[in-house]
């Protein structure tokens, strides 16, 4: 079983992230399990969401206290979340940001990779909006997932162009981070 | 008597626990809904609005209403002229419903509801526990509890059945876990139309208000008839032991899906140590299981499914051979130290032959993530009263001693 934690801001769409990550590990024939960190949701306060993928049917409900990998969709929330709590050494963290991966001061054994959503995001959807592109990433950077299924995902939840442009978007996404593979 | 579920990759989909329970709604085909939005029943009267405003559940009225209060009047005056009618709630929402509960109940009405299980205030807290339904033992309605969306999905169609019965006519909760049920996505056959169809024939009720025939409901009654009322209640709940396991088995025969009937068991052939449990906290416990009976430990689970009528005899059928006995509890009897499920639990062993030392853990409350590590200590601890015996009948864990 993979563990996964989203790290976003109120209306950043951690949740929706989550989930989409769920809808997409279950149509590549696993099975999946997304949940919010039940917070009182306002906009612009840090924000937890889980995903977990596995080839049995998943039946744990706690939290996720030791995630394989932790997605991070606002940096300045390193400041003031332990976004690497519990993360395992053999694990990674992906950041949203343009900084390289070395320049944040985090302490985990896990690698650290850095994707500039944000750009992409402005660039191709024309809105700050990150966490489907980060989604891409996600499957680029670990394979735990096919890309097409996170399109696929995306383009049912959000129809039309706004989900053609996630979809490209993604695409963008995935193919760069795929360089960094771990 | 335990079943393999069919595991239907290609019928299912993954979506929200409110919407599989909004969507088995649908296809239970109401007549009246009427609720009242709360967190975190929220999602579930949504869905049931967006498919009301999409036009797709026919023949049925959504009464807007001010309050819960409001919302189940509305529901015995509907089900009194013979409509089959949905409402859900939690919390404060299911309190202040307290006195309809018993109107409900008390005349006989069938009906469905389903309860979002979450902590009472105060202090005010959204998050999950048990209290607010257990809160609701002595009212007269049948309670049922889930522990994953499948579960409460079918359970839905299920309880109709059993609460239209006519050796029953009893209303029913159907009880799901505030958040880690409701808010959660994951794979689920959602409850097809046919089928349920198949399942669930018309509600076609024997008495039914109506002008051209007057009768009424709820009158006076006075000390010479109240206690046979009261009896005839226990009479109908005692008639929906069989019913809850007879129904669990004809919804088998259809949907080819069964969570167990009054109970179910997980791995409790050989248990010395069994646990019970109701709720989402049983996935949880499954794995536990799975982790220690690898190490030969041997530790069942005795699942809960209907908490009324309470299932005294599947109850002793199963444990009479363990050597303890360990409750969760995600509710607290005040000014008794324990959780309505250990109470229940030691009434029925009472006056038996069954010598059982029964443990309880009160725990989950508010919210508090129920963990692995906890599960594990509790069964360590079982042990140990295997060894020596009990020190302690019943208690808070994961208490943090350090803000007291």
């Amino acid at each position: 079983m993979k563990e996964i934690r989203v790290h976003g801001r109120g209306g950043q769409g951690s949740v929706t992230a989550a989930e989409l990550l769920a809808v997409a590990a279950f149509a590549d024939g696993k099975f999946s399990q997304a949940f919010p960190a039940f917070g009182v949701e306002r906009r612009g306060a840090p924000v937890l969401s889980f995903t977990r993928i596995s080839d049995e049917p998943i039946r744990l409900r706690t939290q996720i206290y030791e995630p394989d990998y932790v997605i991070v969709q606002d940096p300045t929330l390193i400041e003031v979340v332990d976004v690497a709590s519990g993360l395992k050494d053999d694990g990674m963290l992906l950041i949203n940001s343009d900084f390289d991966p070395e320049t944040f001061d985090i302490d985990t054994k896990a690698k650290i990779l850095t994707v500039n959503a944000t750009k992409i995001a402005l660039d191709i959807i024309g809105r700050p909006i990150v966490n489907t592109i980060l989604l891409g990433a996600f499957a680029g950077a670990t394979g735990e997932i096919q890309p097409e299924s996170i399109m696929d995902a995306v383009k049912k939840r959000f129809p039309g162009k706004v989900g053609e442009r996630n979809a490209e978007a993604i695409q963008e996404a995935y193919n760069m981070m795929k360089e960094a593979r771990i | 008597m335990p079943r393999e579920n069919k595991l239907d990759k290609e019928k299912m989909v993954v979506v929200e626990g409110s919407y599989a329970v909004a969507h088995a709604v649908k296809t239970c085909r109401p007549n009246v809904i009427s609720a009242y939005p709360i967190t975190p029943q929220t999602h579930i009267v949504e869905d049931l609005s967006q498919f009301m405003a999409d036009g797709e559940i026919p023949n049925c009225e959504y009464i807007n209403v001010e309050s819960e209060f409001s919302a189940l009047s509305a529901l015995v005056g509907s089900a009194a002229v013979g409509a089959r009618c949905y409402s859900a709630t939690t919390a404060q929402g299911l309190a202040l419903m307290h006195e309809v509960l018993f109107n409900m109940s008390g005349m006989r009405l069938p009906t469905v509801m389903t309860i979002v299980n979450r902590a009472l205030s105060a202090p005010i807290n959204i998050w999950n526990d048990q209290q607010d339904s257990i809160s609701q033992r002595d009212t007269g309605w049948i309670q049922l509890y889930a522990e994953d969306i499948q579960e409460i999905s079918d359970m839905t169609a299920q309880a109709y059945k059993i609460s239209e019965d006519k050796d029953v006519l009893m209303p029913a909760m159907t009880c799901m876990d505030g958040f880690i049920l409701s808010h959660v996505y994951e794979p689920v056959v959602l409850l097809e139309q046919d089928l349920t169809d198949k399942f669930l024939p018309k509600y076609e009720p024997e008495y039914t208000l109506d002008p051209k025939d007057p009768l009424s409901y709820g009158a006076f009654a006075d000390p010479n008839y109240y206690t046979e009322f009261r009896y005839l209640q226990e009479q109908a709940m005692q008639n929906a032991l069989k019913k809850i396991e007879d129904v669990a088995n004809e919804f088998y025969d259809i949907y080819g899906r069964y969570y167990g009937g009054l109970i179910d068991e997980y791995r409790t052939e050989d248990a010395d140590i069994i646990i019970m449990a109701m709720g989402s906290v049983i996935g949880t416990v499954k794995d536990v299981i799975d982790k220690l009976r690898n190490r030969n430990v041997k530790v069942g689970l005795l699942k809960v499914r209907a908490f009324r009528p309470f299932p005294a005899d599947a109850i002793r059928n199963v444990v009479r051979d363990a050597k303890v006995i360990v409750t969760l509890d995600k509710n607290i009897t005040l000014g008794l130290n324990e959780g309505a499920l250990c109470t229940e639990t030691k009434s029925i062993l009472y006056n038996t032959d069954i010598n059982v030392p029964v443990i309880g853990y009160m725990l989950g409350h508010g919210g508090r993530d129920i963990k692995v590590d906890t599960i594990e200590r509790i069964i360590d601890e079982a042990h140990e009263v295997i060894r020596n015996g009990i020190k302690t009948e019943s208690q808070f864990i994961d208490l943090r001693e350090e803000i007291l």
